[in-house]
């Protein structure tokens, strides 16, 4: 008996292996057109995309689906890939290179701005063709390689995790709207239309995610795109000012980062195998919280800004001018604060400061613009120019580079915890105002730190589970890894009435005291 | 109040979750100097996660459950020494390396030690327990040369070691006095579903089967077992998980009166003053009723922790543990008790109500008075239920028929899985109908 087990062994781990070549020859053959100009473009593609799918498929049924359902954690901080060891560090840099190449050097990858692309660019021509009518760039090739990973990597979760319901019906939602909602929809609308002047159509990517949604050119066009363009602004419009806040009320803020968002999808499927290097100290959760606060001021001041120079330069386009659209906000910001001040005491009162604060903030920002700004100067500086700092230094250098190139060191929600702003948003209203937590299972909890570990948010959930308290943290995604992971069952996201959301009582469930 | 109590130097021995919690309790509540000692680790770390870390799920750094600086921010000292001697009679600890420490108030949390039941061959090299971080590192400097592993005793510890041996590829062998794992605690269904469970893993469980001795190389390691029935199972490695016993040998010449444990009564008081005892152990010389007088679980060292630490800042209070709870997950299987549930149930006072899964490793086991048909308690198997509804029930005594109707208050399953209220339900108006006729 033990001879055959070991048979059976042996065949698995050739197979693994051999899936595992499959898979990575696939990927040396996309490659190899970097360096030799593909002869034909649509049977590299094809065949490279095959092999890569294929291999990649048969080594997660290798994996997963030769041993029972379960939690599938072995051997997580032994290896070299997974716990910040060389193979983490190669990724790492081979990841940062790419996007490095992407956001500066596209021309390394083949990308020619005269519209006759060669390499890697070349190799995804058919399919851009098919697509949307126009040869690739090499926003398309990315768009490409990142919808495919999350797909990939998306049916290995569901491998991994197939025991747990939430988890599979989660990633198929991420799946469904990368794929369609970020992927295909905004490619053939693209090929429909093709008269309109650009502008984003992937319908979930809202503003402050989309930094450029409310940018003057981007306004134009969708201004200027017919029955379509007036849909994106009026749907973007309701989605911030309407949608999102009921939905977040419901469900938190996972509604979006964790069932929605394409960062968040990569972050969840490609990502997953990192989730457990997010650095869980005190210290790195306070200046996660100021970053945040940070980041939020500086988008909503710069959309601000931007706006105020659009209503001054085209003051036709609009509806109102540009003394209401301030008189709106500053209204808007007050009855925000007024609220804040009111009804956040206790368990809140310190998260609801810094809200005050960093509103209070962008109110003087927004008044100082009202007083002192220009036509195109907004406090003296270019607001154009500000947005366009923001571009590289949020939507690129950070979402990007550091966003996913880090993924094998820093964990891979590094962006979604520091860097967005969409997150600060949704996360300050998560805390202050919506039926989502996690509560804790009375006296369940054995600190053993699972749920801390794998909490890819480095939330220390440990804290509050082992003092019996709920988790109602801002940056919670609701992802719901540590409720999976916790080998006694002690938590669980769900949604219910405000009172009691944050409980602190003084000893966990069990006592008599 | 308590705050303007005279200071006082209040003594743990044992960094566990016991002596932790009684000093994060003190120290909210007073000025008093706190110490804690422990031989084992400098900082405290969770017990129950040791098997995560030889498994790859954790770093030991992962199960400390407070960051280094935490102690000193709240002024606690902690002492990395091993104490040999309490001299009450001078109100002062020794320690091994001979120093000493004065106290005005002792307590100690000293914990269990594995136990070893006179096996020929118990003290050879690759035998061991696991019960300290010294066992997991021991453990872990064999395991290269572990192909084979065996090990005896089917309770907790031991079949969390066949899940850690089996994930770092080890043939395990498991040996298990009782017909089926851990019967004494499990009814017999549910005992029978990790019996099949363990084996499905790969796992060669063998049930009534005992330890005779354990063989010998040349160089004294262990290099096989003889079971009684004459079996000999080739294994590089012993591990012996056939309980614990209270950790409290360097206790013998001192005043304290000892049983199995340090002798307490209701208020975690000793027969000396100012030295209490908590946690493992501790032996109640009155247990609540129901209970037992030495209980080896994290939520009841916690509980004492909480409860010594009202009596040491002013506020004397009595041991009142409400109702037993316990939780374990056996390979994927999670188990969760609330309650009472009687493996072997007088037919007058305690009735069950059984409903398992037709394909799947899950079951919900109710057990009730069949006068009353008042709540006693659960078991389930590959369900989470909700710890305060069933604290809750039980308080008042809630009858069976209320229970099943609002059971879905109960469920703590994540969202979207499937429920088995309504099965649950079909079950218990069929048992009803029994119990009427
Ligand atoms: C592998 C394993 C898994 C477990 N899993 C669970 C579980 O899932 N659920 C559950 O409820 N319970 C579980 N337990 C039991 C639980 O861990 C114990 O009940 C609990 O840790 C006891 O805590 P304590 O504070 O009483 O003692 P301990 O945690 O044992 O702490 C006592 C400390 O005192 C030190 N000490 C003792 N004597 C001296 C001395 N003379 N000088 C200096 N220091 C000394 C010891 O070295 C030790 O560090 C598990 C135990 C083990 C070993
Ligand atoms: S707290 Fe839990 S659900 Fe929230 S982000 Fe962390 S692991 Fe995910
Ligand atoms: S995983 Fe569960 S038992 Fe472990 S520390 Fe977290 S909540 Fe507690």
């Amino acid at each position: 008996m033990g001879t055959l087990k070991s048979k059976i062994n042996i065949m698995i781990l050739t197979q693994k292996k051999g899936s595992l070549i499959l898979g990575s020859s696939g990927f040396l053959l996309l490659l190899s057109s970097l360096f030799f100009s593909p002869q034909d473009e649509l049977l590299l593609l094809v065949a490279s995309m095959l092999m890569m799918v294929s291999g990649s498929l048969l080594y997660f049924k290798k994996v997963y689906g030769s041993s029972l359902a379960g939690i599938k954690n072995d051997g997580v901080w032994f290896n070299a890939l997974t716990a910040e060891g060389i193979w983490g560090w190669a990724l790492g840099i081979a990841l940062t290179g790419f996007y490095v190449a992407i956001y500066w050097f596209p021309e390394v990858l083949g990308f020619n701005t005269n519209g006759t692309s060669t390499g890697l660019v070349q190799v995804f021509d058919p399919l851009s063709y098919a697509l949307n009518g126009n040869a690739a760039t090499q926003w398309f090739l990315y768009g490409t390689l990142y919808t495919t990973a999350i797909l990939l990597f998306g049916v290995k979760f569901i491998w991994k995790y197939r025991h747990n319901r939430y988890q599979i019906i989660r990633t198929l939602s991420v799946m469904f709207f990368q794929l369609c909602f970020a992927f295909l929809i905004p490619e053939i609308l693209g090929k429909l239309n093709p008269e309109t002047p650009y502008f984003a159509k992937d319908l979930k990517n809202m503003w402050p995610l989309n930094y450029y949604f409310l940018d003057q050119w981007h306004l134009k066009n969708m201004l200027n795109g017919g029955n379509l363009g007036l849909f994106f602004l009026t749907f973007g419009l309701a989605l911030m000012f309407i949608i999102s806040p009921i939905l977040t009320y419901l469900y938190g803020k996972r509604w979006y980062c964790s069932w929605v968002c394409g960062c968040g999808a990569l972050a969840e499927t490609a990502g997953d195998p990192f989730r457990q290097l997010s650095s869980k100290k005190i210290s790195v959760w306070k200046f996660e919280r100021w970053m945040i606060h940070v980041v939020l001021v500086f988008i909503s001041v710069t959309t601000i800004a931007v706006l105020w120079s659009f209503l001054s330069s085209n003051s036709t386009m609009s509806w109102f001018s540009r003394e209401q659209f301030i008189g709106g906000i500053v209204i808007f910001i007050l009855v925000v604060m007024a609220l804040l001040f009111f009804w956040k005491t206790g368990a809140l009162s310190k998260d609801a400061k810094y809200s005050l604060l960093s509103l209070g903030i962008i109110l003087i920002a927004v008044l100082s613009i009202q007083a002192f700004s220009g036509e195109k100067n907004i406090l003296f500086i270019n607001s154009y120019k500000l947005q366009k700092w923001y571009g590289f230094g949020v939507g690129a250098a950070f979402s990007g580079v550091l966003g996913v190139g880090f993924y094998p060191i820093l964990g891979s929600r590094v962006w979604c915890r520091f860097g967005c702003p969409m997150a600060a948003i949704l996360g300050l209203q998560q805390r202050l105002l919506s039926r989502f937590r996690i509560t804790t299972n009375g006296g369940q909890c054995i600190s053993c730190g699972n749920c801390s570990t794998y909490c890819e948010m480095g939330i220390d959930v440990r804290a509050y589970a082992q003092r019996g308290e709920n988790i109602v943290r801002s940056s919670c995604v609701g992802c719901g890894i540590c409720s999976a992971v916790c080998p006694r069952g002690v938590l669980k996201l769900e949604n219910d009435r405000l009172e009691n959301r944050i409980n602190s009582e003084n000893y966990p469930l069990g006592n008599t005291l | 109040m308590s705050k303007n109590t005279p200071k006082k130097s209040i003594v743990i021995i044992g960094n566990g979750i016991s002596g932790i919690t009684a000093a994060r309790h003190i120290r909210k509540q007073s000025d008093h100097t706190i110490t804690i000692i422990s031989e084992e680790t400098p900082y405290f770390f969770s017990r129950t996660a040791l098997m995560y870390v030889y498994m790859g799920h954790m770093r030991f750094e992962h199960t400390q459950p407070y960051e280094n600086d935490f102690w000193e921010k709240n002024k606690i000292n902690l002492r990395s020494e091993r104490v040999t001697q309490v001299v009450n009679k001078k109100q002062i600890l020794e320690f091994e390396t001979g120093a000493t420490l004065a106290y005005d108030i002792l307590i100690i949390a000293s914990g269990s030690k594995p136990n070893k039941l006179g096996w020929p061959g118990q003290d050879l090299k690759a035998v061991q327990g696991l019960y300290h971080k010294q066992d997991l590192d021991t453990l872990e400097s064999w395991s290269p040369t572990i192909q084979s592993a065996t090990l005896v005793g089917g309770g907790l510890i031991g079949i969390e070691l066949a899940e850690m041996l089996h994930s770092r590829g080890k043939k395990v062998h498991f040996l298990v006095r009782e017909s089926s794992f851990w019967n004494k605690v499990l009814p017999p269904e549910e005992s029978e579903m990790i019996n099949q469970h363990i084996r499905a893993h790969g796992i060669d469980l063998q049930l009534e089967t005992e330890l005779k001795a354990i063989e010998s190389n040349e160089e004294g390691r262990a290099k096989g077992v003889i079971t009684h029935k004459g079996d000999r199972i080739e294994s590089q490695w012993v591990g012996l998980t056939v309980g614990v016993t209270p950790n409290i040998d360097f206790l013998k010449n001192s005043d304290l009166a000892l049983g199995r444990g340090v002798k307490v009564n209701s208020y975690l008081e000793t027969n000396l003053p100012n030295i209490y005892a908590i946690g493992d152990c501790a032996e109640q010389m009155e247990p609540v009723s129901g209970r037992r007088s030495i209980e080896a679980v994290w939520y009841t060292g916690r509980m004492m922790g909480e409860t010594l630490a009202q009596t040491v800042v002013g506020n004397k209070t009595k041991y009142a543990p409400g109702h037993w709870f316990n939780s374990a997950k056996f390979f994927d299987i999670e188990y969760q008790t609330y309650g009472n549930v009687s493996i072997e149930p007088n037919p007058e006072e305690e009735h069950h109500l059984f409903w398992k899964h037709s394909n799947k490793n899950q079951s919900i086991r109710l057990s009730f008075n069949p006068t009353t048909l008042e709540l006693l308690g659960c078991i389930s198997m590959g369900i989470r239920l909700r710890h305060s509804i069933f604290d809750q029930w039980l308080t008042d005594k809630e009858p069976m028929d209320r229970v099943i109707q609002y059971f879905n208050q109960a469920n703590f399953d994540p969202e979207f899985y499937p429920t088995y209220e309504k099965e649950l339900s079909l079950e218990w108006e069929l048992s009803k109908a029994k119990l009427i006729l």
